[in-house]
């Protein structure tokens, strides 16, 4: 890590930041996840999906690490297993009135079934510890180039497909009897959408590693909720804040040589207790 | 027949391998205010399911303005019956209303002024301009209702239909919202069909009635079918109406109250 001080010159600063390839990268990757998270993030707070969320960055760990074990790349497992738990949970459906408890059930089997088999391919892989590590915490200030290119095909997939899906699927998710008489297939936008969530996931872990996407996928767009009722204002404002909290998050980074991820779930968790925190006191 | 809105021939309707109820036969005239009335399971939401093309007929055919049902019918406005929405539900009134416009197609919406003047005329017309930019979670059940009202008519539907629009609301809303629906039957030309577990509250306002029990429908006007005689035929078992000193009219059975209460609720 670079050794040199962050000064009050913004300009300065930023010429230092993006001196490396590495944090050239680090950059390019990380706005890109984060602009497809904030979308997805939106969707997700609004049909109360944040353990939905949580599982499948949490499902991909045994993905990863079978992948490994079978010496096919980590990225097919991390596909194979988000998409599978997306489609078992889609398949079980969800009733909003009876506040999720089949969907939220189902999840956490799942969960707990795919952290056991995590535990076993790890076991039977023998490897270091470091493998486990960087999955969990990520590797952002070690992305090559081929990572960005396949970062950006899936994240403008996955946003053409939000785009293309956000209107009914907001029906289907706040009024889904209405939506159904309307003509809308709700177990379709169901499904599709956690699919759009699994491919997300699948290539955030790489990027930000398990534990942190939960804060991207969750945490901006919980905030802009707080902010703002009207959809597109929430969708814009979930990803400014999921940007500005990855930027501000490699910076510190950068310029502290602690831990990236620290920063950004430390960000976003600061931002929404601040929000949440004013509007009580505002009201 | 083009002055018909709703046409049931021979209709029967199955959920879950169960007949709910058969051989249904009625026609519904434009501009009628209809309750759709029974005790609970009978299949009342199950007939406006039925006319909404969301549960398939098992036998016989539905019509809703000469033609075969379907879903999306823009000349069809629904309000399901439901709990109240999650006070935690951050999404405005108004976008609820639009949704009812277009919310059913893919893409981005556009800002257009074509749908934000038919919006706008909908809040004002259930008087719901005052907490029209308000989070829907944040309103009462009568604001909802008014909401939800304004949503179904936005594709201006000719046909609204409405699944106990009443339940949870206090005898004051009860009052505003089915004087709000008396006006929109009246002054627009909609049609009406109220599911209601009690029908005092719209009793004058009912052009007629339609009841299930026991798996048969019968159609009329109240003073026909609200009868002692033909409930008991209907339920196939003893059912006796009585008239309160008020006017209201009361269903009871044998043992145990049947149906509706005046006081009910």
């Amino acid at each position: 890590m670079p050794q040199q001080r962050p000064s009050w010159d913004v300009v300065a600063d930023i010429q230092l930041l993006l001196q490396f390839h590495f944090m050239q990268n680090a950059f390019a990757a990380g706005t890109l996840v984060a602009l497809l998270a904030g979308v997805a993030g939106y969707f997700v707070v609004l049909r109360g999906q944040s353990f939905a969320a949580h599982m499948l960055s949490q499902v991909g760990f045994p993905g990863a690490a079978g992948a490994v074990l079978v010496h096919v790349s980590p990225v097919i497992g991390l596909v194979v297993f988000c998409l599978g738990a997306a489609l078992g949970i889609g398949w079980v459906g969800r009733d909003v009135d009876a506040g999720n408890r089949l969907e939220s059930a189902a999840i956490g089997s799942i969960l707990a079934f795919s952290l056991g088999l995590g535990l076993l391919f790890f076991r039977l892989y023998a490897g270091s510890a470091s493998g486990i590590y960087s999955f969990l915490f990520g590797t952002i200030l070690g992305i090559s180039d081929r990572d960005i290119l396949l970062t950006l095909v899936v994240a403008v997939l996955g946003l053409v497909a939000l785009l293309a899906i956000g209107r009914p699927l907001v029906f289907a998710s706040v009024d889904p009897d209405v939506a159904e008489a309307r003509g809308v297939q709700v177990r379709l936008m169901s499904i599709a959408f956690l699919v759009v969530i699994a491919l997300a996931v699948a290539i955030t872990v790489q990027i930000v590693g398990t534990l942190l996407i939960f804060a991207l996928l969750v945490a901006p767009a919980a905030s802009a909720l707080q902010l703002t009722s009207r959809p597109l204002r929430a969708v814009a404002l979930s990803v400014v804040l999921s940007i500005a909290f990855t930027w501000l998050g490699l910076s510190f980074a950068y310029f502290t040589d602690l831990p990236v991820g620290f920063f950004i779930t430390s960000l976003a968790f600061g931002a929404y207790v601040l929000i949440r925190w004013g509007k009580e006191a505002v009201a | 027949m083009s002055n018909l809105a709703v046409e049931l021939d021979h209709a029967s309707a199955r959920l879950g391998g169960k007949t709910v109820w058969r051989d249904a036969s009625l026609e519904i005239g434009e501009g009628e205010f209809v309750a759709i009335l029974g005790p609970n399971g009978a299949g009342k939401s199950t007939l406006l399911k039925a006319l909404l093309g969301v549960v398939p007929l098992s036998e016989g055919s539905a019509r809703v303005f000469g033609r075969t049902v379907r879903r999306g019918n823009d000349q069809v406005g629904y309000l399901p019956q439901r709990r109240r929405f999650d006070p935690d539900l951050r999404i405005r009134a108004l976008d609820l209303v639009r949704m009812g416009l277009d919310g059913d197609r893919f893409g981005v919406p556009l800002p257009s002024r074509a749908a934000r003047d038919k919006v706008k005329e909908m809040v004002e017309l259930v008087g719901a301009s005052a907490y029209a930019e308000r989070p829907i979670g944040e309103l009462s059940g009568g604001e909802q209702q008014r909401i939800l009202i304004a949503q179904a008519l936005v594709t201006g539907a000719r046909m609204l239909m409405l699944d106990e629009p009443l339940e949870s609301l206090d005898l004051t809303n009860q009052q505003a919202i089915s004087e709000l629906i008396r006006r929109i039957c009246q002054a627009q030309g909609v049609t009406v069909l109220l599911v209601a577990h009690d029908i005092n509250p719209i009793l004058p306002f009912v052009d007629r009635v339609v009841y299930i029990a026991g798996g048969n429908v019968l159609c009329g006007r109240p003073e026909e079918v609200i009868r002692t005689e033909t409930l008991t035929r209907l339920y196939g078992a003893p059912v006796e109406v009585l008239r309160t000193s008020d006017g209201r009219l009361v269903v009871v059975g044998q043992h145990e109250p049947v149906s509706y209460h005046a006081d009910h609720e």
